[in-house]
């Protein structure tokens, strides 16, 4: 199971924060936010800079291409719990 | 009577007010289950405001400085649970992918500009899947 987390941060930034978190997985680039258009999870105007940013959202996509659980929130303070997210992983064929 | 005496309870109150909004900012944001329901905040919150409303009562003279101090307490309340509901909504989402559709297909850079597809990511041998986690940014 692959995480691989977007947002619109430069790489620069991205890097940052690999750096300080200490993530080894990829975290991708979107600075247009194109890809948080396409999937539907763009939060207009919500940088601290007034920029579009992405809305907290997760997708777990099978080997298929096919979106097998999601976490869509209404609270930005209420996240994903860990064991929603690993139980739809266990599910996965 | 003596107008020297320190009011205690207004500024026990408005110290507990001030505790209630940074204690949750610094402090219980990073767990669950008391970020998602601030309670200690509110657990706070209701004492500060009570012994403010106590401490306005027991003001003789400078009334107007109690007041004042009553109300900056109230609005820290109003502000802190203005923030956690309105300030931290998302608008409701239109159309992301349901599950059994399709993710649609992307390229992006990553950290080190190099770019990354979602089918070569699930095309490689043993890959179950891909979880994909949008945030908002890292700031």
């Amino acid at each position: 199971m692959q995480p691989v987390a977007i947002s619109v941060d430069k790489p620069e930034e991205s890097r940052e924060l690999m750096r300080k978190a200490g993530y080894s997985f990829p975290l991708l680039c979107d600075p247009n936010a194109e890809v948080i258009r396409r999937y539907d999870v763009l939060h207009k105007g919500a940088g601290m800079a007034g920029q579009d940013v992405a809305r907290p959202a997760e997708f777990l996509v099978d080997r298929g291409g096919v979106v097998r659980w999601r976490n869509l929130t209404e609270d930005l303070r209420v996240r994903a719990r860990p064991e929603a997210m690993l139980a739809a992983a266990k599910a996965l064929p | 009577m003596n107008d020297r005496r320190v009011n205690w309870p207004l500024w026990t109150g408005l110290a507990l007010c001030v505790i209630a909004v940074a204690s949750y900012a610094f402090f219980f944001y990073r767990f669950p289950i008391t970020r998602d329901v601030p309670w200690v905040s509110f657990l706070l919150f209701a004492a500060g405001l009570g012994m403010l409303v106590a401490g306005v009562r027991r003001a003789t003279g400078r009334r107007i400085v109690a007041l004042l101090v009553a109300a900056l307490g109230f609005g820290l309340a109003v502000m802190f649970t203005a923030g956690i509901t309105v300030g931290s909504r998302v608008p409701a989402i239109a159309n992301p992918p349901a599950i059994g559709a399709k993710a649609p297909d992307f390229t992006l850079p990553d950290a080190n500009r190099k770019p990354v597809a979602l089918a070569q990511l699930l095309a490689e041998p043993g890959a179950k899947g891909v979880l994909l986690i949008f945030y908002r940014g890292y700031w």
